[in-house]
């Protein structure tokens, strides 16, 4: 009988080729043979839907993974069909992506650019996911843009509305379906022009951060060329509660407009402080004083409840719509889940749709052929009318909805009425004004 | 001038918020010893016991209208409030218009029996440790009941209106002899900053002049000696917790009307009430009142565009400048004793 010894030698060499053994199906299938980042091997594709479970935008982010759910559903050939049923396109069959059945993984934003990339990387690393969408902040949509970019897959961005997101920050793997900052300014403008006047001194409380910005940019170039004068801007921080100390110099200022350039709950506590001051009851200038949210969320605006009654603002999709696809996702989703969905909900909802019909025309999940199929492509049925996929930016146009709040709603979703669609001409603009680099799309692997 | 007085008005009323939650946090501090994070969390469940309320009197049974239809095209299901039925739509509506001020009286025994249970169930285990393990313990607690409240009330703010009649504004101006109009002040956050005088006024009262209130303070003094003439020190102390806890917990209630509530509004304040307890004096009960509302009236100026113009993003940072600087001049805080929290 021996008797075996070991050996430092041994066990190293030992050590070593376990380790060569256990990593090879790792180093030579998962990244140098496939032609992409996480190319679908089985029956199965995985998409990640990265949205804010925890924090401020929870019950927007708990929207659109409903949404995603329900386009998961469709794709797998499950539920009514939804949007495949009036979607211009007739690539999608049922029968999941290019015949590989979808499943998805999820991750929680936040509402943390940080936080965003790390789900977001988990996704991509150990979860194989070969698309990343959703979101409900611009930073988020930008920093996870730049990092599906590095890691070779594609971003399909959810609710995120500033210029930044398809201009400076623009990214070759990143597309938006929501409209912008630019195309709030230019469809609010004539509607406020029209129903207040030239002559108009507006006074803007501006979010201190990139939406902000771009927000008052928009809205304040689109107002001055009606004939409105600002007569002053005003940042506030983005932990700011009680706005009663930026509210109260409004009352001297001359003004007789208030831009609010909030959103979540920044509009809804600066819109109950403006109306508590009396704003809506003033006069000034022998006029009578407005106040003009640009960016409407029905999900948010039933926090300021009944403060939001006649007060102008833009959405980027309403469920009162009554075009057939806006009619169709309606139904699908108000059946599944018992009320109507949000702008947010819908956004996300097609963009997984639009990703998947893309794989299919394209014939293939590599990033770089699923983006040129997106690259100009138009389509229809979707809920918005007509709309592109701008190659030059990888920014949508459609029609953009100026909307106001109800005076007399009949539900608790019952909160916005449509008083204009303004057509896509009106909003679209040189891709070239924001600078910005698309770049070359990045197959990863 | 009218700036000036409007942003004086406004800087009371913030400060209001800010001297009952730090009254609460000191008396706290000032009788346990403990340093409780969980306090921003209190004022937050208040708001939520008015949210509650207001949810319990709106109570309603749905009923079937054939004649309007919902979203989907089905006959639209109406809810009505079963107040409706047993006092008629006029009073019901009154009586669910007045849902805020009501949830004062349901939420004093459910605010004073959280801080009972919080201060027997948790806090009293850390008496003896470290002021590092309370704040770890009450922040951790603070996290799982906002998250609690999320769970239950979701993430968005939940609209909760003044009584109808306390929703206009009142125009100070034209008492003082300036043009109609141009200081105006709604009538809520006047009522809010009386409210918050009585509150403060009616603590000191109970401290200063009944028994109760005597035996407290010879506790927050010297609790060994009390402890020697045979007096349950400790029970008052739970107690002064309990009230403590209904102190932030009416700030919430009351504060509803004047920002929708949402489950991370305990956070927002939190940072800041400590700071008004570190200015005003740990310990010190005036401290924290006087600390509360010259924060409060210091920050409404540096929110005017006038001074932000000269000095950018002062708005952000004036409360932790001034802090810093009262702290270097006097490093007990305004109003603080000696040998607190020194050793």
């Amino acid at each position: 009988m021996s008797n075996p010894t070991l050996s430092r030698r041994g066990v190293l060499k030992t050590g070593a080729i376990a380790g060569a053994g256990v990593a090879a199906p790792t180093i030579f299938t998962a990244q140098s043979a496939a032609a992409f980042t996480n190319e679908p091997t089985g029956s199965s594709v995985t998409l990640g839907f990265n949205v804010p479970q925890s924090g401020p935008y929870a019950d927007e982010g708990a929207d659109e993974l409903r949404a995603y759910e329900l386009a998961v559903e469709h794709l797998n050939g499950g539920g009514d069909g939804g949007l495949m049923n009036t979607f211009s396109s007739k690539a999608l069959q049922g029968n999941g992506i290019m015949g590989k059945k979808v499943e998805y993984v999820t991750g929680d934003t936040q509402t943390k650019s940080d936080a965003a990339r790390a789900s977001a990387r988990s996704m991509i690393e150990k979860d194989g996911a070969v698309m990343i969408t959703g979101g409900s902040s611009s930073g988020v949509a930008v920093a996870v843009q730049a990092l599906c970019q590095e890691a070779g897959v594609i971003f399909m961005a959810g609710l995120t509305h500033s210029n930044d997101t398809t201009g400076k920050d623009k990214k070759a793997n990143g597309f938006r379906h929501f409209f912008n900052s630019y195309m709030t300014g230019a469809a609010l403008a004539p509607v406020l022009a029209n129903n207040y006047g030239t002559d108009r001194k507006a006074y803007h409380l501006t979010a201190d951060y990139n939406w902000g910005y771009t927000t008052e940019e928009a809205v304040r170039t689109s107002t001055e060329a009606m004939g409105w004068e600002t007569v002053g801007t005003v940042l506030t921080p983005l932990t700011q509660t009680d706005f009663s100390s930026y509210i109260a110099p409004v009352l001297n200022s001359g003004a007789d407009v208030l831009v609010l350039n909030h959103y979540g709950g920044n509009m809804v506590n600066s819109l109950t402080n403006a109306v508590q001051f009396g704003l809506r009851e003033r006069q000034a200038n022998g006029k009578n004083f407005e106040i003009v949210v640009p960016l409407y969320s029905r999900l948010m605006a039933k926090g300021a409840g009944a403060n939001v009654k006649g007060i102008f603002g833009s959405t980027n999709w309403h469920w009162s719509l009554q075009d057939e696809g806006s009619k169709q996702f309606v139904q699908s989703f108000g059946t599944k889940y018992g009320f109507p969905p949000s702008q947010a909900a819908h956004t996300c909802y097609v963009q997984a749709l639009l990703y998947a019909d893309a794989v299919e025309r394209a014939g293939s999940f590599n990033p770089c052929a699923v983006g040129e199929a997106l690259k100009d492509f138009e389509f229809d049925g979707m809920g918005n009318g007509k709309t592109l996929y701008r190659g030059e930016d990888h920014q949508c146009f459609k029609d953009v909805l100026v909307v106001k709040g109800k005076e007399n709603p009949t539900s608790e979703f019952d909160l916005l009425e449509i008083v204009e669609i303004t057509p896509v001409s009106q909003v679209t603009y040189d891709a070239s004004i924001f600078g910005g680099d698309l770049g070359t799309c990045n197959p990863g692997a | 001038m009218e700036a000036i007085i409007l942003q004086i008005l406004n800087g009371l009323d913030k400060g209001s918020a800010y001297a009952l939650i730090a009254l609460g946090l000191t008396l706290i501090f000032g009788t346990l010893g403990v340093v409780n994070f969980a306090h921003g969390a209190l004022f937050m469940i208040g708001a939520f016991c008015a949210v509650t309320l207001s949810r319990i009197i709106s109570a309603s049974h749905t009923i079937v209208d054939d004649t309007q239809t919902d979203f989907l095209g089905n006959p639209l299901k109406v809810e009505v409030p079963y107040v409706y039925d047993w006092f008629g739509q006029a009073t019901g509506d009154a009586i669910i218009d007045w849902a805020v001020p009501l949830s004062i009286l349901f939420a004093i025994p459910v605010m004073i029996g959280i801080g009972v249970l919080m201060e027997r169930g948790l806090i009293k285990h850390f008496y003896h440790r470290p002021h590092a393990d309370q704040i770890l313990v009450t922040f951790g607690l603070a996290i799982v009941l906002q998250e609690i409240i999320k769970y239950y009330y979701g993430a968005n703010p939940i609209p909760t209106p003044a009584p109808s009649a306390f929703t206009g504004s009142f125009d100070f101006g034209a008492l003082m002899g300036f043009d109609p109009g141009q200081i105006i002040y709604p009538y809520w956050r006047i009522i809010y900053f009386i409210f918050a005088a009585i509150i403060i006024g009616g603590v000191f009262a109970f401290l200063q002049f009944t028994t109760f209130g005597m035996v407290v303070r010879a506790g927050m003094a010297d609790r060994e000696t009390v402890q020697l003439l045979g007096i349950n020190i400790d029970k008052r102390f739970t107690l002064m917790f309990g009230i403590a806890a209904a102190v932030a917990g009416l700030a919430g209630v009351m504060y509803t009307p004047i920002n929708s509530p949402n489950y991370h509004m305990g956070m927002d304040f939190l940072v800041l009430s400590f700071v008004v307890v570190v200015v005003g004096g740990m310990g010190s009960l005036p401290g924290a009142v006087l600390a509360g509302f010259l924060l409060g009236i210091v920050e409404s100026f540096a929110s005017m565009r006038v001074v932000l113009d000269i000095m950018p993003g002062i708005n952000q940072i004036i409360i932790y400048l001034v802090a810093i600087i009262i702290l270097l001049t006097r490093p007990r805080g305004l109003m603080g004793r000696k040998g607190v929290m020194e050793d």
